[in-house]
């Protein structure tokens, strides 16, 4: 059970650290995250039942979710667009062209195509079990991306990212035009989305056009339920309470799940249940950073 | 060097908020001058300033520079030979990243890629460049800038803008958001960084001293007009009386105009 819990959060905990890049690095609310999930899941399953190397579909699959984020932040550059509508048109775009990558169906099972993970299932059989193996596979796959992307922050670019979510006319006035940093910002964040949507596919089994409703939401629940763990301004800190922040959101709403019946919580009102998660976690923030200015030293 | 032929700025044409903001503004921008501008509000200052940084496009009229037309080019090209500091010591810096992170970017202008170039010859590098404002900064690299008062950052702001050596530094009333001890510091740091490093400025102020005192050309502005540009011995002998009456004497003379009209 407990495994379990950690392997879904470390896979939703990919997206967790697109939605991370997007909402809280760019400060760029994105919606297309919706799309992009579903995208990946729908590339990723197609590749791979037309027999792709599968470390080659993955690549597809992440190039697919940067094209996608990367028009949503062309949408917004060009026609002045709202980040959010941006996202929404992306979004809504993206359902049409994942039946179509589906090949014109809304659903399309694995269950007899060979995936990564039964590939680390069957290894894992022989060896140390099943789940064991799936958890050593996603703590070491969700701890490359993560040092990756840490080490992309501590670069230029990274750095200027940063600096562009917090003060655009700084980025301005050093020379750096904000509408290419937001399509390589807003492109990395849902190839990272996608790479999470191909791998949920492999685990569940199926990619399906719908996997991606309202995930968006449930990623910025997950970086927020980080965000109460620790604080830090470090970005390895700060990447790390996204990832445990997706494990500990996974394991509330499956107790959300198992033990809701005593009080009458059947699995639709998780959706309410992350809703009021989030709300629960801003009245916090704002409680708390009330506090934090109160006890701010007046320095010079 | 830099060169304003015949701006003209207008806001909500066709609009009943048409607002003629610069009218026929013609500047020669000399290398090493260093300008004060005054004006009162809506005399068309910030706009001017917005217009040569590539911030807005006039609606007339050409920016020159170095002999080239940029009246086109967007506000990030020139940014990397016009550096800007805004009067909100908030907009020069990123708050939520250390000051050294903030330098970094602020180091080599232009689009940044992939490469790591915080390393310790940097950092050792960009403490030495701290320890030039003497504000103590130096042993506080690794703090976020959110936590700096305005004074310092402003003077960090200061310090990155003058790191990429531009060719032309606006000033629009970069000292006016703070208290008076720490607008004289900053003051003091710009006149430094100016003789240092040879830069041409322009600055907006609003103290008609600091105008007189700093500078070596004094422009005034008027209703989107240049209305006075003075250099050398006269505005030497300029006071803040003789400049007043001066600015009572040329508006005066517009006065005229309209006193003719309501008679």
């Amino acid at each position: 059970m407990i495994e379990g819990i950690i392997v879904e959060g470390l896979i939703y905990g990919i997206m967790a650290l697109g939605v991370f890049l997007s909402f809280r690095v760019l400060d760029f609310p994105d919606l297309s995250v919706d799309g992009t999930f579903p995208l990946g899941a729908a590339v990723m399953a197609i590749c791979l039942t037309g027999g792709m190397n599968m470390g080659l579909a993955l690549l597809v699959s992440f190039t697919a979710g940067f094209i996608a984020g990367g028009i949503t932040a062309v949408i917004h550059n060009k026609l002045g667009v709202p980040s959010l509508l941006a996202g929404i048109l992306t979004m809504t775009m993206l359902w049409s062209i994942n039946i179509r990558v589906l090949g014109s169906r809304a659903n399309l099972p694995l269950l007899r195509t060979e995936t990564i993970l039964t590939s680390i299932r069957t290894l894992g059989e022989a060896t140390i079990g099943e789940t064991a193996a799936l958890l050593i596979f996603f703590v070491i796959v969700v701890l490359i991306i993560k040092l990756l992307l840490d080490l992309f922050f501590h670069t230029d670019l990274g750095l200027t990212m940063g600096a562009m979510g917090d003060n655009e006319q700084m980025i301005i006035s050093q020379g750096v035009n904000p509408e290419m940093v937001k399509i390589i910002g807003v492109g990395l964040s849902n190839g990272l989305v996608a790479i999470s949507g191909a791998f949920a596919a492999q685990y569940q089994g199926f990619a399906d056009v719908n996997l991606g409703q309202g995930i968006v939401v449930s990623g910025l629940a997950m970086v927020m339920l980080g965000e109460f763990l620790f604080s830090s301004n470090r970005i390895g800190l700060l990447t790390l309470r996204v990832i445990l922040g997706a494990i500990l959101y996974k394991a509330i709403m499956f107790f959300g799940r198992y033990y809701g019946y005593y009080i009458n919580l059947t699995p639709n009102d998780l959706k309410l249940l992350t809703g009021l998660l989030i709300i629960l976690s801003l009245i916090l923030t704002k409680y708390r950073s009330k506090s934090l200015k109160f006890r701010r030293p007046a320095n010079d | 060097m830099i060169k304003l032929e015949k701006i003209n700025m207008i806001f909500g044409e066709g609009t009943p908020d048409r607002n003629h903001v610069l009218r026929d503004v013609d500047l020669q921008i000399n290398k090493g001058d260093f300008i004060t501008i005054i004006g009162s509000n809506g005399a068309g200052k910030t706009t001017l300033f917005n217009v040569v940084s590539g911030n807005k496009r006039p609606s007339s009229g050409k920016v020159i520079v170095n002999n080239k037309d940029v009246t086109n080019h967007p506000e990030y090209k020139r940014a990397k030979y016009i550096g800007r500091i805004f009067q909100d010591p908030l907009l020069g810096t990123a708050g939520n990243m250390s000051i050294s992170d903030n330098m970094l970017v602020a180091g080599n202008k232009g689009f940044k890629g992939l490469k790591i170039s915080l390393n310790r010859k940097k950092r050792e590098y960009f403490r030495e460049q701290l320890k030039y404002l003497d504000i103590e900064l130096e042993n506080r690299m690794s703090d976020n800038v959110g936590m700096l008062s305005g004074g310092q950052r402003q003077a960090l702001t200061l310090l990155m803008m003058s790191l990429s050596r531009p060719e032309l530094v606006l000033l629009d009333e970069h000292t006016a958001a703070l208290d008076p001890r720490n607008a004289s510091k900053v003051m003091e740091l710009t006149d430094k960084f100016i003789d240092e490093y040879g830069f041409t400025v322009m600055m907006i102020t609003h103290n008609m001293q600091h105008a007189i005192d700093n500078g070596n050309r004094l422009l005034m502005m008027d209703e989107g007009r240049i209305i006075l540009d003075i250099s050398g011995e006269e505005k030497n002998s300029m006071t803040v009386e003789s400049l007043i009456k001066k600015f009572h004497d040329i508006r005066n003379k517009d006065f005229a105009t309209d006193k003719t009209l309501l008679s």
